[in-house]
């Protein structure tokens, strides 16, 4: 227990610091979760703002706004801080946030971890923004650091696998912190498969993150050794294999890509089963499901490189261990379509955002199956299609679902009701947006046109152009989102301790707020 | 009770992490021994792939000769007089160049074949005479030539000579002055 337990409610009488200090000192889990929020939400706003200069770059061919070395510094940093800085500390964040109030414990597991885990986090991204400013500029050799172009960069490399360091640390920390959390301070009758969803998806997350985080973090030692100390694990010239690189960074990369997504999978069973007014439907086969996914991550790496040369029977283990995926995967999907069966629903924003998860998360899975047939993804290979493919698991499904958990638990954390009908107006734009965006690439993709590179062939001019404007009307719509969480937090409509009319468990039986300390007396669960 | 549980669970959960950080890097030894016992991926197998569009059924010889221009005091000639070898396939040759002066001096090496139509058809991957060499006073070098003979090279032609002269740089300082720069066109 981090604080003294003698105040039920408030913080003011404690003597804490107060102003920055608090921010800096606090161990207090909804504090943290607060501050991993803001920080993902910033951290979104600049990689989305990178998102933003590639697309102008590409609203016509040929080059007009920055020249391709910067674009490619763009490409590297947007996808290092999208998954790195913006998905996974706001997945953090909900975890801080609910997974105590869910379980009906007084706090994290080990508040001075959890605190220096967040404060680990600015460092990181700061020192990712500051590469663009060293001599030669930002990283430019893509977010999964393949030598070669690693190993030959200038400083902003170094400190970009430095950053990956940092970011990596507090990954682990976060994670042993969830899990010693979700084991060891459940309330009493709150048995295993009684958890909420969200805590069984964060529960198997983190043991992925700890499995895989300091396999990512080996590899980039093995790169920062390559280039500062003779070493010769990927370089040529020594006897190494850049292909181990990609071994290596795919055995963390595809686990890792389930890292972003199984919370995704635990927001959404909270909030179809509260607005379908039914409870979830196939609540064990849903975390056997999970389960199967997280272990299945760990064997079809190989699909992320296909056209490196491998032998057939490699190929096809691959290839049919990716598509087994599609089976728990599917189990899922199923079971959110069988909750809203026959359910009265309502569609509220997070409803209508989870739903627009479950059918653009599903097409993002298809085209999935259609990269892991090998003879096609030779062709598809670094095409636009690939990146249409994950754009949609990530945007459509990871980032839909953090927006939809943002709106579903935010009266909870400020007390107010957020805006309906601007949530609303979010919605549509978002997601009609994001498809105008990202839809095209598909067609692109299989058109032949290459990813990562500022300049393209003038027959994908038209598609390119429509990828634009969806981009910037995407980009511009999420301000609306912040606009509205910072009108929920200055004031509104007070909210109810249930807030939603089917919400179920412990999170909406505390009052809305949530206090500063919730459940220094454990609840028991019937 | 609780403290010390989640203490020795963290204990757990550290160490996993930290053997997963080493098993990152058992995983070099272990791809390479993999490869090593199926076969994949090795340098050695890599050398000795079959090139299909080597022509065995021809044998071309390979002459070597070296000219130094009259200006240039420069000792040049082949390490190797003459070489066998199939269109096709990939060889490498040496020249010795010696500066016989107690100045620094920039030379340049220009080719000539004998018949002169095999100029098409050697295909030259490095060469010494891509660019201009500055030899220091006294200097002594081996350089490479590494090429290959394109198969469809005429059927009578079976001796070809491949001759270099050095000359002296025409704008050697202007080419050392100018070498920041050059590389932009």
């Amino acid at each position: 227990m981090a604080h003294d337990a003698t105040h039920a409610h408030d913080d003011h009488g404690h003597a804490q610091p107060s102003g920055i200090m608090r921010w800096l000192t606090t161990t207090n889990h909804k504090d943290i979760g607060s501050l991993y929020m803001w920080f993902a939400g910033i951290m979104f706003l600049i990689a989305g703002t990178m998102a933003l200069v590639i697309r102008a770059e590409l609203f016509q061919p040929g080059l007009q706004v920055v020249d391709p070395e910067f674009f490619n510094q763009m490409t590297t940093l947007h996808g290092l801080i999208m998954v790195f800085g913006v998905i996974m500390p706001a997945w953090a964040g909900f975890a801080n946030w609910q997974i105590p109030l869910m379980i009906g414990a007084p706090d994290m597991a080990f508040p001075r971890m959890n605190n220096w885990g967040f404060w680990l986090l600015p460092v990181a991204g700061f020192l990712l923004v500051l590469t663009l400013f060293m001599p030669g500029g930002g990283p430019a050799g893509g977010w999964t650091m393949y030598p070669p172009l690693f190993i030959q960069g200038g400083i902003s490399y170094d400190l970009t696998i430095f950053a990956v360091h940092i970011l990596g640390a507090s990954s682990i920390m976060g994670s042993i912190n969830i899990i010693t959390t979700i084991l060891n301070m459940r309330a009493p009758g709150m048995t295993m498969m009684k958890m909420p969803l969200f805590v069984w998806t964060w529960l198997i997350t983190a043991y992925l993150l700890i499995a895989t985080v300091p396999v990512l973090a080996g590899a980039v030692t093995m790169l920062l050794t390559d280039r500062n100390f003779d070493t010769h694990f990927f370089n040529a010239a020594g006897g190494g294999d850049p292909v181990m690189f990609q071994h290596i960074f795919w055995f963390f990369g595809h686990p890792e890509v389930y890292i972003l997504i199984l919370p995704a999978f635990g927001v959404v069973s909270q909030i179809i089963p509260t607005f379908a007014r039914k409870p979830l439907f196939g609540y064990a086969s849903m975390v056997y499901a999970t389960a199967s996914i997280a272990i299945l991550s760990f064997i079809v790496w190989a699909h992320h490189m296909f056209t490196v040369g491998m032998p057939a029977t490699a190929q096809l283990f691959f290839m049919y261990s990716t598509m087994l995926i599609a089976v728990p995967t599917g189990v899922k999907v199923f079971n959110w379509v069988a909750t809203m069966w026959k359910g009265s629903m309502t569609f509220e924003t997070p409803m209508l955002f989870a739903i627009a998860f479950v059918c653009l998360f599903t097409i993002g899975g298809f085209s999935g199956l259609v990269c892991a047939m090998t003879p096609v993804d030779i062709q598809i290979h670094d095409t636009y299609y690939v990146v249409a493919h994950f754009h949609y698991v990530l945007v459509s499904g990871a980032l839909f679902a953090i927006i939809a958990g943002v709106y579903y638990w935010l009266p909870k954390w400020t007390g107010h009701m957020y805006d309906e009908r601007l949530g609303k107006l979010h919605f549509w734009l978002s997601v009609i947006s994001m498809n105008i965006t990202f839809f095209p690439m598909h067609f692109l993709g299989l058109a032949g046109m290459p990813r990562r590179y500022a300049d393209y062939a003038l027959q994908f001019a038209e598609f390119n152009a429509i990828a634009s404007v969806g981009a910037f009307l995407f980009g511009f719509s999420q301000l609306i989102f912040l606009y509205l969480i910072i009108k929920a937090i200055k004031g509104g409509q007070k909210a109810t301790d249930q807030v939603w009319e089917g919400a179920e468990g412990l999170e909406w039986t505390v009052p809305s707020p949530a206090p500063y300390h919730t459940f220094e007396t454990a609840p028991v669960v019937k | 009770m609780e403290k010390t549980e989640n203490r020795i669970l963290l204990r757990k959960l550290w160490i996993a992490a930290l053997g997963m950080f080493g098993f990152g890097f058992l995983m070099v030894p272990f791809y390479n021994k993999i490869c090593e016992v199926t076969g994949i991926n090795s340098g050695d197998a890599q050398v000795l792939a079959k090139n299909t569009q080597v022509d065995t059924s021809r044998t071309i010889t390979l002459e070597f000769d070296a000219n130094v221009d009259a200006n240039l005091p420069w000792r040049f000639t082949p390490v190797q007089s003459s070489i066998s070898m199939h269109p096709g396939e990939m060889v490498q040759v040496l020249y010795e160049v010696e500066n016989l002066t107690d100045r620094d001096i920039t030379g340049q090496a220009i080719p000539s074949y004998g018949p002169q139509l095999a100029a098409q058809y050697v295909k030259k991957i490095e060469c010494f005479c891509f660019t201009g060499q500055t030899l220091k006073a006294g200097e002594k070098r081996q350089m490479p030539v590494m090429m290959v003979m394109d198969p469809s090279l005429p059927a009578d032609v079976n001796t070809i000579t491949l001759s270099y002269t050095f000359f002296v740089h025409p704008e050697a300082n202007k080419a050392a002055h100018a070498a920041g720069q050059g590389t932009n066109g």
